[in-house]
């Protein structure tokens, strides 16, 4: 017995002999846990940090990289213009842009150039969406598998859906948070807009007509003629499905088009790309 | 605990502790970023935006 703890007169043992080692126990369970705790919350935050900007940034680079993998007659860089009546010329030396000529104008799919169904993950054409920017061009890729084509490229092709200008249903998906967020302000379209489809032989011209709110499993939305499956297309429509609301897979937004007309590459830009977004 | 623990373990003076935590973090965090962030976010439906069966 040391002198601190002075005998007792009963056969009681000193008070702190037990309970010390269990205290010693407790603490370092609620240091460990709290480590943990705390080192759960720093994992989550990295987490949202990696999927709102680092996909982003990949993501970003490697559509980049599939646009300039896409050897089309037209540049997808196009410089900064002032329209005038009609007349389109680079803001900085005042080149004029050339641009389709109306009679090389074709208002119907009769006769378009198809591109045929590449293997996934290949970049077919080139989206472009005024409304969504005047510098809006994305790459659009084959497949919808989030792994190979839409977490690294973007846009995605339904497979076996038609292809650019072709009768059917030209049905294509694309991320609207992060990975590059292509669809992130598909809301934002309205009917009339354009949505003008590039590949290697023709642009595309489309018109959305409507936007919906669906369900995931609605499959009709994609359908060859939109939300009729069964029914046999005449008409080359688009259809862009993400998800709804954002960050939520709880449904999809869904936007179709009809296409207006298609004219063969090499002759300049279709007017269109050039709207006021 | 567990990172005192840790801490005490490693060899050298504290520079060189130090060196090791960053590089440790540095590792963790890209194979996070790479690897495992990926792989947990092919499980989150959250942002699925195709429509199918």
């Amino acid at each position: 017995m040391s002198a601190q703890s002075p005998p007792h007169a009963d056969n009681e043992r000193p008070a702190p002999a037990v309970p010390a080692p269990r205290r010693r126990w407790l603490t370092i369970a609620t240091g460990v846990t709290g480590e943990v705790l705390v080192t759960a919350g720093i994992l989550l935050g990295l987490f949202v940090v990696w999927q709102l900007f680092y996909t982003d940034i990949l993501s970003g680079r490697t559509q980049h990289a599939a646009l300039e993998d896409t050897d089309f007659a037209e540049d997808f860089r196009v410089p900064p213009v002032t329209v005038i009546d009609g007349v389109v010329n680079a803001a900085d030396t005042e080149a004029p842009i050339e641009l389709i000529p109306d009679e090389l104008k074709v208002y119907s799919p009769t006769g378009a150039p198809i591109t045929a169904e590449p293997a996934a993950p290949e970049t077919f054409g080139r989206l472009w969406v005024p409304r969504w920017g005047s510098d809006y061009v994305k790459p659009i890729s084959q497949g919808t598998d989030r792994e190979v084509t839409l977490d690294r490229l973007g846009i995605g092709h339904y497979q076996s859906t038609a292809m650019p200008g072709e009768v059917g249903n030209f049905a294509i998906a694309g991320h609207r948070t992060s990975y590059g967020k292509p669809f992130a302000d598909v809301d934002k379209l309205i009917a009339g807009d354009a949505l003008i489809v590039q590949t290697e032989e023709a642009w595309f011209v489309y018109r959305v007509t409507a936007s919906q709110i669906v369900l995931p499993h609605q499959v009709e939305v994609i359908a060859p003629v939109p939300n009729a499956p069964g029914a046999l297309p005449t008409t080359a429509s688009i259809t862009l499905t993400s998800c709804h609301p954002k960050f939520s897979a709880e449904k999809r937004f869904i936007v179709h088009g009809e296409l207006e007309y298609w004219a063969p590459t090499g002759h300049g830009y279709p007017q269109e790309v050039f709207d006021k977004s | 605990m567990m990172y005192p623990w840790l801490w005490r373990h490693l060899p050298g003076p504290t520079w060189a502790r130090a060196t090791i935590v960053v590089l440790a973090i540095a590792v963790v965090v890209f194979a996070l970023f790479e690897w495992v962030f990926p792989w947990v976010s092919e499980m989150l439906p959250y942002q699925d935006q195709t429509v199918g069966e």
